[in-house]
């Protein structure tokens, strides 16, 4: 699905991504964890073709096709899907417009014909019970006036709605109290398929509870320093960072 | 630069596709402006000497004035002798009548610009008057309309057919000495159109008015004069272009409403004059006075307007209410690109009792483009109750462009209630990318959030008119995103 070869990445003169390289196979969960700064929004922005940020060497393929020459949104219409750290807000635009405006964009990008209206709000309901968002969110600006929880929850009902390929989640659970991020929790497992792929970036082991992933990363210092598999998760949480940064400079 | 904002630049750069010129024989006065002139243009229309009197009187008065300066706009001095004061399409057969007598060349110039005049192909439910430079060519559907008793023709032709309504109204809402542009406009208003809604009428179509400046170092003057009889109702809409020049053309109208007991009128504006290349350079001067008077009682006037074009703006078009329980609104979406400059708003005067009045206005900058709003709400002494809500917004599109509000307020009557929002935005590479993120082009993006920004207004406009001005809007954009 994708594969991520010796990436380098800077912004402005600073090199913030070092040499990244990961293989995200179909259907499987990764899990990219790391201090504040290591590096992993950076990482999730550059896949999905931010502006800023130049990539010095390396590559990405994303189903055989060099990904990094994509323009973003060419990117979002082939599968790729990130669910923002910082949702942003876009008065005057209701959220269902966007949506609508999104859906149909993607599925004139894949040769389908446009959703009328009946048929999109149907889609748009039955996404909206994964994630326990009441009706009148559709009709409000997007994401305006949204809670930090609402505004997570309406990521996650967009990715749902969009059905992405590869979803990357920047700190999805970053804010969310514990109901909240059981309800997002849920909405991602409904969402797993042996097509789909994910890549959660987090901060705490606390989302691993909730969504168990095949693969656990450790991003430090812009290098993943430490792979394995959901135990890793466990280990992080007893003994912090600290040693795996150590690795990193040593190594550096 | 970002990938984005070369985008924006891209964007804002499409062309003016109304930029042709039409080349016809021309009956055109030599530049220049006096007293003689002024004699001239008034017997070239054949007036009546009432209205010579007034035009010198105008023309007196105005050389006794200044340019304003106070507006938030910046052009060199204009030389007023070296415009004409006249062009005409030359008239082979004297005057047209109908419109097969009307120059093929002419018809053929507002197909172009997607205003059919020909009989077989006219818009539906939607009657036109197309003035070409200092007349008006051609009007249809005059026929149906007569028989519901309106009045709807050239200026030129009502001084000839009912002199007294012109007499009563002409001036009555905005008088020759009032400013500047319209102490000019008085003096050599070439034509424009004429409304009369009979009482009890209810206009069976939209009335509308195509203005097109074609020749070049013209002004054109046009003056529109709207009168609503007791519980009539009428609904105007106006459209202008103009060909691409690298001159400044000046264009100084004057718009008179005057809605008299129960009546309604509802006057509609989608602007789009030539606003100057990319570099400043050209583009009409739109320097407008609109007023309506809210006379009668439980009368109403409702402006909207849809700017996109000119180089330079000067509009506030205004409502005098009179009558108690009378209400004016104002619905405004004004665009400024490149090195356009926009200085527009509306004034509300409440006199009467329990007058309402409703301001929305939605100014978009995009380029180094600047755009103001300049609104006076006042309420005299006797306007008890008197109400008003304005809202006023700004949208920016990129980081190089600016938006100002000049919001005022003259309260003498302690039961009036004033209230004003103000919020200014813009759209960031944040946005834009999260829509890309979307799968959404940049360009989608950008129209997506301008036209929800403007929503409040184009859901003001007749229905034709929304879908013109959201493409039109598309348009003047180009280019804006990267
Ligand atoms: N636009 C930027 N300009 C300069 N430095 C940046 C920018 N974006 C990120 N950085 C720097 O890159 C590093 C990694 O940031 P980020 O990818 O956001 O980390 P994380 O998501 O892991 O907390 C930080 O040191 C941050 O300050
Ligand atoms: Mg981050």
């Amino acid at each position: 699905m994708l594969a991520i070869e010796s990436l380098h990445v800077r912004v402005e003169d600073k090199e913030i991504l070092k040499g990244i390289s990961l293989n995200v196979g179909a259907g499987e969960v990764h899990a990219i964890m790391g201090p504040n700064g290591s590096g992993k929004s950076t990482l999730a922005h550059v896949l999905a073709g931010r502006d800023g940020y130049t990539v010095t060497s390396g590559m990405a393929t994303y189903n055989h096709a060099n990904l990094l020459a994509m323009p973003p949104e060419e990117r979002a219409r082939e599968g790729v899907f990130l669910a923002f750290q910082y949702p942003v807000e876009i008065p005057g635009v209701s959220n269902i417009y966007l949506l609508k405006t999104a859906v149909n964009a993607i599925r004139k990008h894949r040769a389908l014909e446009e959703l009328d209206a009946m048929d999109f709000i149907g889609l748009v309901k039955s996404k909206m019970k994964l994630v326990d968002m009441d009706e009148q969110f559709l009709y409000r600006a997007v994401n305006e006036g949204f809670s930090g929880g609402e505004k997570k929850r309406n990521e996650i009902l967009q990715m749902a709605v969009l059905e992405p390929r590869l979803a990357i989640l920047d700190e999805t659970d970053s804010g969310l109290d514990i109901d909240a991020l059981r309800v997002v929790s849920d909405g991602v497992n409904a969402l797993r398929s042996k097509d789909r792929s994910f890549i959660l970036v987090t901060h705490y082991q606390r989302l691993l509870d909730y969504i168990k992933p095949d693969f656990v990363h450790v991003l430090a210092g812009g290098r993943i320093v430490k792979s394995g598999d959901a135990s890793l998760a466990l280990e992080l949480e007893d003994r912090g960072y600290g040693w795996l940064e150590q690795h990193a400079g040593a190594a550096s | 630069m970002s990938a984005s904002s070369r985008e924006i630049e891209k964007l804002i750069g499409q062309g003016y596709k109304q930029g042709f010129v039409t080349d016809l024989e021309a009956d055109t006065f030599p530049p220049g402006l006096n007293e003689d002139v002024i004699r001239a243009l008034s017997a070239k229309k054949n007036e009546p000497g009432f209205l010579l009197e007034w035009r010198l009187k105008a023309y007196r008065h105005w050389l006794s004035m200044k340019s304003p300066q106070w507006a938030f706009v910046h052009f060199p001095p204009i030389d007023y002798q070296e415009i004409s004061y006249y062009s005409a399409p030359k008239d082979k057969r004297g005057g047209p009548k109908s419109l097969d007598e009307v120059d093929p060349q002419l018809i053929e110039t507002y197909k172009k610009l997607g205003i059919p005049l020909a009989e077989q192909e006219k818009l539906a439910g939607v009657a036109v008057d197309a003035v070409f430079d200092s007349v008006s060519v051609a009007t249809t559907f005059k026929g149906k309309l007569a028989e519901a008793g309106v009045i709807f023709c050239p200026i030129s032709e009502a001084v000839q057919c009912h002199p007294d309504l012109v007499q009563q109204y002409l001036g009555s809402v905005v008088p020759y000495a009032d400013n500047f542009f319209a102490a000019l406009n008085s003096a050599v208003f070439s034509d424009g159109s004429f409304v009369y809604i009979p009482k009890g009428v209810r206009c069976p179509m939209e009335l509308s008015t195509y203005f097109r400046i074609n020749a070049a170092n013209t002004g054109q003057f046009e003056r529109t004069l709207i009168i609503a009889e007791e519980k009539s109702s009428v609904s105007y809409l106006e459209g202008c272009t103009a060909p691409m020049r690298d001159e400044n053309q000046l264009h100084a109208a004057v718009v008179e409403l005057i809605a008299l007991d129960d009546a309604r009128i509802k006057y509609s504006t989608v602007q789009n004059w030539y606003p100057g290349d990319e570099n400043g350079v050209g583009g009409i001067y739109n320097f407008v006075t609109k007023r309506g008077d809210c006379r009668g009682v439980n009368s109403k006037i409702s402006w909207t307007q849809v700017e996109t074009g000119s180089a330079i703006t000067w509009k506030y078009p205004s409502c005098v209410l009179t009558g108690d329980n009378s209400v004016g609104e104002f619905y405004s979406v004004a665009v400024t690109n490149h090195f356009q400059q926009a200085d527009t708003g509306t004034k509300m005067i409440h006199i009467g009792k329990n007058t309402r009045s409703t301001i929305v206005s939605k100014g978009i900058s995009a380029g180094r483009a600047h755009n103001t709003y300049r609104g006076l709400v006042k309420v005299l002494k006797n306007a008890e109750n008197a109400r008003n809500h304005t809202q006023c917004d700004s949208l920016l599109v990129g980081d190089k462009c600016g938006a100002h509000t000049f919001p005022y307020m003259e309260v003498k009557q302690p039961s009036a209630r004033v209230e004003h929002e103000a919020s200014t935005s813009k759209i960031s590479e944040d946005q834009l990318f999260f829509c890309q993120q979307r799968g959404i082009s940049a360009e989608d993006a950008v129209s997506m959030i301008v036209n929800g920004f403007c929503k409040e207004v184009f859901k003001e406009l007749p229905m034709e008119f929304a879908v013109e001005a959201q493409a039109l809007l598309g348009i003047s954009l180009e280019g804006s995103v990267g």
